[in-house]
């Protein structure tokens, strides 16, 4: 790389970064940085001890992981599990992928859930309440990850998705899928870390990974972040979500309301008043004459 | 059929037993119970009602398609998306009557109120079905967990707040059918403010019901998806509402003819005939609006295959015909061809709002989405109980006729409500 090249380089890196500390500056600067985990699929060998471990740790299914043969089919979460390990034939062998709820930083689901049953917590966990939820669904219309699952199995239904373990990471601990990786494939943190932890990984090996943190700007950004050898396309993720956070889109919907119910109301009674006769309330006394 | 006779509700007597046997005497059958309509609707109400056991007792999963990647089907696709459009001619027909004071259209605005007011009660009542957890719907109304940044919040408030709107204006008809004179005062004295109020909201839950689908951006095929989906489904409820409008009351002028006067029918054209004008008017706004975001979007490329005809056809066959058919029906005072476009749009409604919801959303995954029989029953269940209360309203009370009309069944008690 010549001086020129450098320089380059540096600009475009220098700006990338300013560009990310002014939208970060637009929020909240003192809120704490919210929870994530980094996946390295490079790291991954498709043990699924994180499928175990997260149905044991939160009563749902235990996978029987040696005899089952679930690596030889595309799987996505259910409604029995919050956390799958896919298998992936790639140009570069054999990637294994762990999918749950990425946690995003402006999730769709809370945006469009009406009773706050799917909350965002300070901490970064998307969780959701069953005494608030009234199973309309709109969560699962509206995630662009496709992750909360509905049970429609049974009359008292509930959705179903990762909680990031939140009965463990509220008071300090750690997800049950993270501490039993043997690998080290995931690894828990807040997302600032993580990011770095990232991109040193890219920076230190850049032949073994595409230069690119899928969940860093995806859907507005996530907490969970993958690392990957080959384009995210193969491995299953869709590139075409954009950046923008999703409750962007209904943010000027819901900006007009207000100025539509108090603008229209006095719109109309003064079309009535300018269109009216002074006697509206005998000529409309028999209706049809 | 003299009920009136039965329950005289003298002025000093006794008023409470007087209602009471009054409703009582209400609820008597009128006509043959054995017509052709009452011998389809009842059994596919009966089974409604036992497919509805079946799924509060056993999940939706026991007798509908629904699945983890198509999470809505025609009972929001068809009952609240599409029946609410359908049901825009209320806050239409009311802003022409009561506040552009166009009289042309009084005759038919009682019965398309409660219509409106019927089709909100029944297909977004019908949501309760849809809903897993329905005993927690009363969270987003008491408070106890407002989620003000939802869209459907918003949608769920409005029809709630509209549906008592809508029984404001109509509830002079209530008043004068139970005879009660100075109720009937002031039930009128608010139909104007609860019209101001009730197109207000009509205006932001029609488009809402676009916004729904805004966050399923990847999802939906962007033939059919906008960012403008708000002002395409406002303006579309417009001529939607229109069309249920000459289509009902045209229906309605047939099987209850003996309520109206001699000369309804003709009066009843030229409404028609003025309703063909706003429709054509609304139809070509919306294809227009349809027209710019298509060549904004530069979307000549996705009309090549499957998709694109099935989009052709909506836009071309049941939008840009019918309004070409309204335009020439008004023009031309045909009733004829501006009922077949009325029938044309409402099929084109209908196409869009299931293309957005059901058909062209995840057209992208392999998982299609095809109504469980059952979820057809369902729907019909709720159309034809819908039909079945119109029809109880409009043989009691002065919806269609005009109060204390000679042969009204209660035309003493409606009397009495007038002077």
């Amino acid at each position: 790389m010549d001086r020129r090249d450098f320089l380059k380089l540096s600009g475009a890196v220098g700006a990338t970064l300013m560009g990310a500390e002014a939208k970060a500056a637009q929020s909240d600067p003192d809120a704490p940085e919210f929870l994530g985990v980094l996946v390295d699929t490079t790291r991954c060998i498709g043990c699924r001890s994180c499928e175990v471990a997260c149905g044991t740790e939160n009563s749902m299914l235990v996978p029987d992981v040696a005899n089952d043969g679930a690596l030889d089919n595309l799987r996505t979460t259910d409604e029995k599990q919050w956390t799958v390990v896919n298998k992936f034939d790639t140009s570069k062998g054999d990637v294994f992928v762990k999918r749950q709820c990425m946690h995003c930083w402006q999730p769709a689901c809370t945006a469009a859930c009406l009773t706050n049953a799917m909350a965002k917590t300070e901490l970064g966990p998307v969780t959701w309440d069953g005494d608030k939820c009234m199973g309309c669904r709109f969560c699962m219309l509206s995630c662009p990850f496709d992750v909360p699952k509905f049970e429609y199995d049974s009359w008292n239904p509930k959705i179903q998705k990762c909680s990031l373990c939140h009965q463990r990471t509220s008071v300090g601990g750690t997800p049950a899928c993270v501490e039993a990786c043997p690998t080290d494939a995931i690894m828990f943190g807040n997302k600032r870390d993580l990011m770095e932890i990232a991109r040193t990984r890219i920076y230190n090996h850049p032949d073994d990974y595409v230069h690119k943190i899928y969940g860093e700007y995806e859907a507005g950004g996530t907490g969970w972040l993958y690392l990957s050898a080959v384009p995210f396309e193969e491995i299953g993720f869709r590139t075409d979500l954009g950046t923008t956070p999703y409750p962007e889109f209904t943010k000027d919907f819901l900006y007009s309301v207000p100025l539509v119910l108090l603008g229209a109301p006095a719109l109309l009674a003064g079309l009535s008043q300018m269109s009216g006769s002074s006697d509206e309330d005998d000529e409309s006394e028999v209706h049809g004459e | 059929m003299n009920n009136s006779d039965t329950s005289p509700m003298n002025k000093t007597g006794n008023k409470l037993p007087g209602l009471f046997s009054f409703l009582l005497s209400q609820l008597k059958p009128r006509g043959s119970m054995f017509t052709v309509f009452n011998m389809i609707s009842i059994p596919v109400m009966l089974a409604g009602v036992v497919i509805l056991y079946i799924r509060f007792t056993q999940g939706l999963g026991a007798t509908t398609n629904l699945s983890q990647a198509n999470p809505w089907g025609i009972w929001i696709g068809f009952d609240v998306v599409t029946g609410v459009a359908f049901a825009g001619g209320a806050y239409i027909v009311t802003f022409a009557v009561y506040i552009m004071k166009m009289d042309k259209f009084h005759p038919i605005v009682r019965a398309t109120v409660l219509n409106g007011f019927l089709a909100y009660m029944f297909y977004a009542g019908a949501l309760v079905f849809d809903l897993g957890r329905p005993w927690n719907v009363i969270n987003p109304i008491i408070g106890n967990s407002f989620g003000y940044n939802s869209v459907l919040f918003l949608v769920a408030w409005h029809f709630m707040l509209y549906m008592l709107a809508e029984l404001i204006e109509f509830s002079p008809a209530i008043m004068e059918w139970l005879g009660w004179k100075r109720a009937r005062r002031i039930a009128k004295g608010l139909t104007l403010a609860a019209v101001i109020f009730g197109v207000s909201l009509s205006t932001l839950h029609q488009s809402g019901l676009g916004a729904l689908f805004l966050m399923a951006k990847p999802k939906i095929h962007p033939l059919w998806y906008s960012e403008f989906l708000p002002v395409l489904f406002l303006v579309s409820s417009v001529f939607s509402g229109i069309s249920m409008v000459i289509l009902e009351s045209s229906i309605s002028h047939k099987v209850f003819k003996m309520q109206l006067g001699p000369d309804s029918h003709r009066k009843l054209d030229e409404i028609i005939i003025g309703l063909a004008r706003g429709a054509a008017l609304a139809l070509f706004v919306y294809y227009f609006f349809k027209a710019l975001i298509f060549v904004h979007d530069g979307q000549w490329a996705l009309i090549n295959d499957g998709w694109g005809l099935w989009y052709l056809l909506e836009i071309i066959g049941f939008v840009l015909v019918p309004m070409v058919l309204y335009a020439y029906g008004a023009r031309h005072r045909a009733v004829g061809i501006i009922k077949i476009a009325a029938g044309m749009s409402l099929v084109g409604i209908l196409l869009n709002r299931l293309n957005i919801s059901v058909i062209a959303f995840n057209w992208n995954v392999a998982d299609v989405y095809v109504p469980h029989w059952a979820e057809i029953v369902v729907t019909l269940t709720v159309v034809f109980a819908e039909i079945w209360l119109f029809r109880f309203i409009v043989h009691r009370m002065p919806v269609l006729r005009e109060p204390g009309k000679i042969g009204s069944p209660n035309r003493e008690r409606e009397l009495r409500s007038l002077n």
